[in-house]
Order: C-alpha cells, then structure tokens, then sequence
C-alpha cells in the first residue's frame, strides 16, 4: 500500500484503516533522562515521527540535579511499544526507560476541576463528592467551585464523571506520574 | 586559548586530517583557525557537496567524515546530507556556525534553528551554550558518530562563543551514562545460532552494510566459507563477500537476482548480519521468506525484530560476534553434504536465469554494456561511487565488487546528486585508487558544481555519465505501472556535457559507439586529473529484473 506501483486509487477507509491499527492496552513509561537542553522536544518528536500519540506527558526534577524524569503514557499494542522503548534508548540523553505493568506501579496524577455551582445546593452537592473523593476545595466564587483531586487517572476520570451534569467550566490535569512499587528504584 | 583554536585541536587529537566545507560569516572564527592549523580544508562549492563529499571520505575510509557550513542557509544545505548518512548509518560530524547568542530566536541575519530542523535525522545534536563545553562537545561528536551504529552528528557553535578565550585542557575520555552500545553478543545466543546454522538444511546469509560499517568482512567471509552456505548482500553490503565467489548468489531485492531472491522465498534459516530489512529487500512483508526462522545479528537492538520477527536476535558488533559464531558452528562439525539439495536447487535457478540482458548489433551503447566495460577498463579494482537510479542498479549488478568499500552509494534514502561529491571525499581519502563516479544525466546536474571542486582542489575523479535523457527510473516505472504516460521526465538535449567539463577545465569526451567505449573509460582513466565521459547509451531500457513494489520474491518479472 502506498507504493507508486499501483495505480488503482486508495479510498479513505483504507487508508484510515492501514494507519490506525494501533489500540492496546495502556502504558506508563517512565523515562530518566539527563537533564538537557532540548531533551523533550527530541522525545516528543520522536513520538510524532513514529506515529504514537501521547496521551499525557509529566516531567520534572528527581533527586538528582543532572537528571529529569518523565512519565508518560501511551495507547498501544505490545509490538509497537516495544519498538517505541527500544527508539528511545538510542537518544543520547535517554539513561533508563522502564514500561510500569499495572500491578507493579504506584501511580498519581493531580486535576483541577472549576465546576459551575448555580446555587447553595449544587454546591452542597459538589462539595460532598469532593469529600467522598478525598479532594479539596481550593476557591470558590459566588457561582462555582474549584476541586482539587489526587489519585490515578481511573479515579480522576470518575469524578469528572460526578461533575460533568453541574456544569464542567474547566479542567486541568497534570498528566499521571509513577514510581515502582517496593524497594527498588524505577 | 579561543574556543575555536581548542576545536583544531580536538579534531587533530581525533585524526582528522582533511575536512570539507564552505565558510561564512558566522562560522568565520573556525575558519580563522582552520587557515595554519594544519588540516587539509576541501573548498566545496555548495554545503550539500561537502556533506555528501564527508560522506563519501568516511565510505571509502572508515574514518569519521567532517563537514563544516556556515549558519542559517549554509547549515540547512546540508541537511539533505544529514538525512542520507542517518539513513545509511554514514560516521559523520557536521560543524556548523550559528549566530551570536544575543541573535538567536530573533530572526537574525542568516538564522535557522539547525538543531531544530534536524532533530529527526541525527544520531545526536549538540547546540553548544558554553564556550567551555566546546571540546568536549566535540569529542562526544566523534565518539557517538564512529561507534554503535554510526551516524551524523551536528555541532551548533554560535558565533560569539566560538571566539571566547577558555582554558584548553586535552579531553582524555568521554562519559556519556545514556550511550553504552552493546558489542559482545550474548554467547547463549550465538550457540543457539550455531546450533540452528549446524541443524538448517536451506540456509542463506544475508549481509548488509552493517558488515562493512564494523570493518567485519573478513569475518563476514569466514562465516559463510565455514561450511558451502549461500550469501547474498543488500544493495549497501555489496563487496562485504567477492562476487567472484562460488557461494555468492548476487545482490537481493527489488533489483536483486532471481536466484538470491529465490534463496530467501525458499530458504529455512536467513542469518541476517548488519542487515535491516529495508522494503527494497523484502517486497510484500507478509510474504517475505515464509519458510524461514530467523536469526539477526545487530548493533542496533532496534532493528531487531522491527519488520521481520527475529527468532535468534543477537545485538552486538558483528566483528566480535561473528568469530566466536564460526568458531561454534565449527565445533558442531556439521554434515556439509546436507547442503547438496539445496545447492542444487540453487543451481538450477542460477543456470536457468542468469542477469541478462540483449545486447545491441550494432553500435548502440547498452548501459549494462557500459557497465561491464567499466568493470574492464578498470580490472574491477576501482572504487565506484554511484549517484541514484538506473544506472546504479545496473551498476550494483554488473560490476562484481569483490572487497568492502569499493561500492559507494547512497542506498536508504536514495539522493540524487551523491556521487559526484562522494567521489570527490572518496578520492581525498584514497588517493592511489581510481576512483569513478558513475552518474546518470539527472543525477549528475544536481551537484555538477563540485567539478569546479575537482580541479581546483586537483581531486582527479572521473565522471563515467550513464546519459539516457531521461529520469530513467521513473520513466521505467511510469512505462511499466502507469500506461506509459511520461510526465515530466525527458531531460532533453542540455547540456553540451563535454563544453560544460571544459569550461570547469576538466576534460570532457563523449562515446556514442559501443567499438570507442572501452578505449575512451581507459584514456579517461590515464588522465591526470578530473575527467567528464558522457556516455550516450540506450534510452528506454529497463532496469531488470524486478520484483514491482509491494510484491513477493516469487513475482518477480523480467
């Protein structure tokens, strides 16, 4: 397919599906990296030029000045993961990927949610699954409510969910962060 | 002492003897050093043959190649060679001036974010932001560009930096915690390969440039003649085994022979060596080699298993790997005769279709003709760096090369305009060989301004142009695949190719009877400096045979 040796026309359906087969499961990819000028553009353009999409990208300091560490997390199938860690490795300032199984991870994220509260009630009511959701009220105004939430993307997701119908007016999150479970280092 | 001053000095502590390049203004202080530092500069005429011309010196050597280019324009010409030696995996360190460091991200006179634009198409980048970090910079480039899988590497100086004073102090080592490639091989895996080698009973060796990148066909070679097994190179591994040789089947893929690729489809072990499993190679993947396992041998853990499932990876410098798996395939003592069905079958093919093509009776100058008479006028010793199309592909057919390094070309991303410069870098580092550029008539006019180089810097190279008038290769595939419409790829008669040679002041000659060619390659030959040979030969003749794109081996046609 794609190749100028045919010359029968490709419709949209086909090319659609010959670019789009790539849906698996969930992963998080925690990367160490050494703390270098233009690091993440080389990472998120390798992503681009592959082909895999981002679902969310989180970097910030360790406990190591010279090094940084980004968690990221992407939609694929285990092939082309696999291709994906083994292209990162052979970026320069890449030191250490490692793709975190679910059940050997500690992951959280954090979300603003500013939720629009028409009266006492509905506030009332956003506060209470605030509080079920163990987040805080972190403003307020006359018409709405601003919530912060700490926990995995599953539990951040479900509470937008118990938003949404008061009037979702906007929400910010910070992409999922994750360390190893146990004793040894990520 | 300056920043630039440090930078001579590095690159002579890395062996550089000659570099290539154009200068200008911000690169102006490296240039200031470069005039007494005792490196050989080539003068190119445009940023695209110094890249290609570092390429070519790096090729036929096996050394580091150097190119160096000014800012903004000057850095982005060379992008094209940037892309070409990543593709390739060409060592090459490119140095480029950048403007000043109050100017950068202003839209300053001559700026273009170089390290930006080509972030996709380095092995690494180094946009250097202090005057201090400048030799170790440079070392990092050399190390990253000649080990692992080589690759260009580009070095951004901005201008003010590169004139600041710093306490030079000789760089012993490199440390780099993100770059540990691995060499060894992991030993489990080359018995398993041994065992698997000692247990096929249709086995074919798959070399590709990965071989002569590690200096490794010595060890290529010993591998296959460690028991009679069939080998059969890429387009970029040709010379990694002497197409002279009983056991070689010819090139494979799209171009390849029917017998190579016929090898492959049957075979039921491929020992794939430096090799990537390029599209060119495999035709349709889903029906490439069905019958065989897989055994791939690779510096770079991530072409193994990109295209085609490895049953036995192993990553890994082939010259260190590939020793210790003869030495384990001889202990096995394997029953050489298990091969003898194999062979032949192998045979059968290669009597029953041999590379062919029909000869003229009269004086038309066929361009496997004109190949084959090269080869003669040559003894097949000279080195042959080739621009893209037709007539490489003839090239990679007819001319048997017999050692690495000897066949340069541009293969992965297929630049037109390659050859010439790479001749010219080519001839800078081997200067007691013949060294021949073969272009074709579209190729050749894309960097012809490097002839100008040729004489001036008195790189005597000749150029054996293949002139058909045609973008021959498209002008196939349009003749084959889409109804012989010829959309924009007649060349015309311009130019006068022999008054263009002259008035560079290169000698140009023109062959348009098959009784005057081999007469005129070898004048050519005998001449001291640079020669254009504008060779008229046939205009629609097809590159044969073929497997069309996204077919299997077994369509193959012609």
């Amino acid at each position: 397919m794609g190749e100028p040796g045919t010359k029968e026309v490709l419709n949209l359906e086909e090319l659609q599906a010959s670019g789009g087969v790539r849906t698996g499961r969930r992963h998080v990819l925690s990367i160490l990296v050494e703390n270098k000028p233009g690091v993440l553009a080389r990472i998120a353009g390798l992503f681009a030029r592959r082909g895999f999409n981002i679902d969310s990208l989180a970097v910030g300091p360790t406990d190591e000045a010279s090094m940084s560490r980004i968690t990221l997390t992407v939609d694929g199938a285990t092939h082309p993961i696999d291709q994906v860690t083994k292209q990162l490795h052979k970026l320069i300032h890449v030191i250490k990927i490692r793709d975190l199984e679910p059940d050997e991870r500690v992951a959280r994220e954090l979300a603003l949610f500013k939720v629009s509260c028409q009266d006492g009630e509905s506030r009332a009511q956003v506060m209470q699954f605030t509080e079920i959701f163990r987040g805080s009220v972190v403003d307020v105004s006359k018409r709405s409510v601003t919530v912060e939430i700490t926990g995995t993307d599953d539990k951040v997701e479900a509470f937008e969910d118990m938003v949404r119908p008061f009037g979702l007016i906007e929400m910010v999150r910070t992409g999922e962060v994750a360390v190893a479970r146990g004793r040894g280092a990520t | 002492m300056r920043a630039v001053d440090a930078i001579m000095e590095c690159l002579k502590a890395e062996g550089v003897e000659h570099v290539f390049g154009i200068p200008g203004g911000a690169n102006l202080p490296t240039y200031d050093a470069l005039y007494d530092a005792g490196i050989r500069h080539v003068q190119c005429r445009h940023e695209q043959g110094a890249g290609h011309a570092a390429e070519g010196y790096a090729k036929a050597s096996g050394k580091v190649g150097v190119a160096l280019a000014t800012s903004g324009p000057g850095a982005t010409n060379l992008v094209t060679c940037i892309a070409d030696a990543v593709m390739d995996s060409v060592p090459t360190v490119f140095l480029t001036g950048q403007v000043r460091t109050e100017l950068i991200g202003t839209d300053g006179f001559q700026e273009a974010d170089i390290s930006g634009i080509t972030m996709p198409i380095v092995k690494h980048s180094i946009l250097i932001q202090a005057p201090r970090d400048i030799p170790r910079a440079i070392h990092e480039a050399f190390h990253i560009a000649r080990t692992g899988r080589p690759g260009p590497v580009l070095v951004d100086i901005p201008q003010d930096l590169s004139r600041a004073d710093i306490p030079y102090e000789p760089v012993a080592s490199v440390r780099l915690p993100g770059y540990q490639p691995t060499t060894e091989g992991n030993a489990k895996q080359i018995r398993l390969a041994a065992k698997a080698l000692a247990n096929s009973r249709r086995p074919v060796i798959y070399g590709g440039g990965g071989v002569i990148n590690a200096d490794a066909a010595k060890e290529f070679r010993e591998l296959c003649v460690s028991d009679v097994f069939p080998v059969t190179c890429t387009l970029m591994g040709l010379g990694a085994f002497p197409a002279d040789d009983v056991q070689w089947l010819g090139m494979l893929g799209m171009h390849g022979t029917r017998t190579a690729n016929y090898a492959m489809d049957e075979a039921d072990l491929i020992v794939a060596i430096g090799a990537r499993f390029d599209d060119r190679v495999t035709g349709k993947l889903t029906e490439f080699a069905p019958r065989a396992k897989f055994i791939h041998i690779d510096i770079d853990p991530a072409e193994i298993s990109k295209n085609v499932p490895a049953h036995i990876p192993i990553v890994g410098d082939a010259k260190r790997i590939l020793p210790k798996l003869t030495a384990e395939y001889r202990a096995l003592g394997a029953d050489r005769s298990r091969l003898d069905a194999w062979w032949q079958r192998i045979r059968g093919w290669q009597e029953k279709y041999p590379l062919r093509y029909d000869d003229a009776d009269d004086g038309e100058i066929k361009p496997q003709y004109m190949i084959q008479a090269m080869y003669e006028a040559t003894d097949g010793r000279a080195i042959v760096s080739s621009d893209v199309g037709q007539h490489q592909m003839w090239a990679a057919q007819y001319y048997g090369f017999t050692r690495p390094r000897q066949w340069i070309n541009s293969g992965g991303l297929g630049t037109m305009g390659f050859g010439l410069p790479s001749a010219m870098g080519a001839k800078v580092a081997r200067p007691d060989e013949d060294v021949v550029c073969l272009a074709g008539d579209g190729s050749l006019i894309m960097t012809v301004q490097e002839l100008a180089t040729c004489v001036t810097e008195q790189i005597p190279v000749k150029v054996f142009l293949m002139n058909n008038g045609y973008l021959g290769m498209v002008r196939q595939w349009q003749e084959l695949f889409w109804d012989r419409r010829y959309s924009h790829v007649e060349m015309g008669a311009s130019p006068d190719w022999v008054k263009l040679a002259d008035a560079f002041g290169a000698l140009g000659m023109r062959v348009t009877d098959k009784g005057e060619l081999g007469e005129a390659l070898k004048t050519a030959l005998s001449e001291d400096g640079p020669v254009l040979v504008d060779v008229h030969v046939t205009k629609e003749e097809n590159c044969y045979p073929m497997i069309p794109a996204g077919q299997a081996a077994r369509d193959m046609v012609g």
